[in-house]
């Protein structure tokens, strides 16, 4: 399940915040799109989940056309910057909440929908707070409903915006490789919107480098440390300890 | 006492500091409670000591006088004509307001608030001179015997223009602070616009919804100015209870005054109740 940018042009009034991004993603990829503040790269995230449009060029999913469906249709599970868990359900109701949002016909049964909330809920590591308000929860654990509920709806494609921003360095330590493993364990191709480089080195298979609505230069971790293309990403990439990202990489 | 004997120790220039804030908290204290029991407290006393003067039977015949039923009943389907075109257009303005950003934005802020600057009795006037039989927009009207003043459709216009902020004027903050996260996360799971209105954005505010439709609804009952001007003060057909209230009045007849201003009184108070009950679940009122 490939994703396909190309020539995508967006402005907000008089101000281009992207500038013929073109992006291609293979499937089962994890990817980061890395920049400072206002490069562009939440974006161009919104338009891949089709919450934003862009003024000029294509998004491709398997090679079909989807840059004018709506985000609901593109069936891409999402996580936000705030989590944006929706406060007055339960965890369980969270997660279950893009299963029993479907038409009648290809909505599961109760007793499926509640088995594969189960599920994810383990899989996340939280199991036991399925009866809880998102109001009980710390950060990481919200953090975690919010991936199980992006993950229920069987997504062709996970997008995750400042996934881990509000969390202290610990935690964020813990849930990147939770997130990491089940990202492989489920085989989804992935997008991660970061500041942080050594988030993105630590998770991602490719990383593009962003600033001032393009895309700097687009390749694996050791290709931008050994041979970074412009000085920009030299210099961005500059604080990054190449010796130890090779032993934590893999 | 341990508290007298701490006292002892302290500099005499510091107790006299404490007894004179003491004294302060004392006076304020009662100012506040005597000028609440003055103005609010004993007048409403007053309206049910008075209405029940003459005793049950007499009171209870003074409500049931079919022009005062006549007068309850008009409220109340003004009230239920209103409330619901009232919660519609306040979501519409709240939604349009905190999830666009369109030119007249700000001018739509300021054009929902102008009833409450604005004395109800000009709204009336306006509407009066804009509708009314002689007036631009009702001479057209009138060409096909569409009569908009002095009957129910004005009692409903002008009750509309004096109540529209106020479910608004609730939602705007609430919904401004919540933000689009959440809706946002709906669609992205596949809901549709109305199930992602239906299931995240009302429930979250339902609270201060029920709190708009109540304040609304007190106001809708009790509106005088904006309704005297265009009902036209019809006995027993444009009358709504607070008219009747004076028109009993100045008809020499205290009792069923009274009697017909009970019924306002109680509804304010269970208004006064639903409130409280209301800021105790959606604590972002305080």
């Amino acid at each position: 399940m490939a994703l396909t940018a190309k020539g995508i042009t967006k402005y907000y009034g008089p101000n281009r915040v992207l500038n013929q991004v073109d992006l291609e993603i293979r499937p089962g990829e994890f990817v980061a799109l890395l920049g400072p503040s206002g490069s562009g790269k939440t974006s161009l995230l919104r338009i891949i989940a089709g919450l934003q449009f862009p003024e000029e060029g294509q998004i491709l999913f398997d090679s079909t056309d989807i840059t004018g469906l709506e985000a609901g249709k593109r069936q891409f599970g999402m996580v936000f910057q705030s989590y944006a868990l929706f406060e007055h359900m339960t965890v369980a109701d969270n997660v279950a909440f893009g299963l029993k949002v479907r038409g009648r016909h290809q909505r599961p049964s109760r007793s499926n929908i509640d088995a594969r909330v189960r599920e994810l809920l383990e899989m996340a590591g939280i199991g036991s707070l399925s009866d809880r308000f998102p109001g009980q929860l710390s950060g990481g654990q919200r953090q975690r409903v919010a991936l199980s509920r992006a993950l229920a709806i069987d997504p062709r494609l996970l997008l995750l915006d400042e996934p881990f921003s509000a969390l202290d360095s610990k935690i964020r330590k813990d849930l990147r490789s939770a997130l990491r493993n089940i990202q492989k364990e489920v085989g989804i191709t992935a997008i991660l919107v970061t500041h942080d480089q050594e988030e993105a080195f630590d998770l991602a298979d490719r990383i593009a480098i962003m600033s001032d609505g393009k895309i700097e230069q687009f390749d694996t971790p050791e290709t931008l440390l050994r041979h970074p293309k412009s000085e920009f990403v030299a210099d961005f990439l500059d604080g990054i300890d190449s010796f130890q990202h090779q032993g934590a990489g893999i | 006492m341990a508290s007298s004997s701490v006292n002892q120790l302290l500099h005499p220039q510091i107790r006299s500091f404490h007894r004179r804030q003491r004294f302060k908290r004392t006076a304020l204290i009662l100012i506040a409670v005597a000028f609440a029991l003055l103005v609010m407290g004993l007048p409403v006393v007053a309206i049910f000591a008075r209405a029940f003067q003459e005793g049950l039977e007499i009171y209870w015949a003074n409500i049931v006088e079919p022009d005062t039923v006549h007068a309850i009943t008009l409220t109340v389907i003004t009230a239920i004509i209103v409330l619901p075109i009232n919660i519609v257009f306040g979501i519409c303005a709240a939604w349009a307001i905190t999830r666009f950003r369109f030119p007249g934005r700000r001018a739509l802020i300021t054009i929902i608030e102008l009833p409450f600057s604005i004395s109800p009795i000009v709204a009336g006037l306006c509407y009066l001179l804009i509708y009314g039989a002689t007036a631009l927009v009702g001479s057209w009207l009138d060409q096909w015997d569409i009569q908009l003043m002095f009957n129910l459709t004005g009692i409903v216009l002008v009750s509309l223009f004096v109540t529209c902020p106020f479910v608004a004027r609730e939602l705007i903050p609430l919904m401004e602070m919540a933000g689009v996260d959440q809706e946002e996360a709906a669609l992205t799971l596949g809901a549709s616009g109305w199930q992602t209105f239906w299931y995240i954005t009302l429930p979250n505010i339902k609270w201060a919804l029920l709190y708009g439709v109540i304040l609304a609804n007190a106001r809708v009952i009790g509106e005088f100015g904006a309704v005297s001007v265009v009902s036209g003060n019809i006995r027993g057909e444009t009358m709504t209870l607070p008219l009747q209230v004076q028109l009993l009045y100045d008809d020499y007849n205290p009792t069923g005054a009274f009697a017909a201003a009970t019924v306002l009184t109680v509804i304010a108070v269970v208004t006064l109740f639903l409130r409280s009950v209301i800021e105790a679940r959606h604590p972002h009122r305080h």
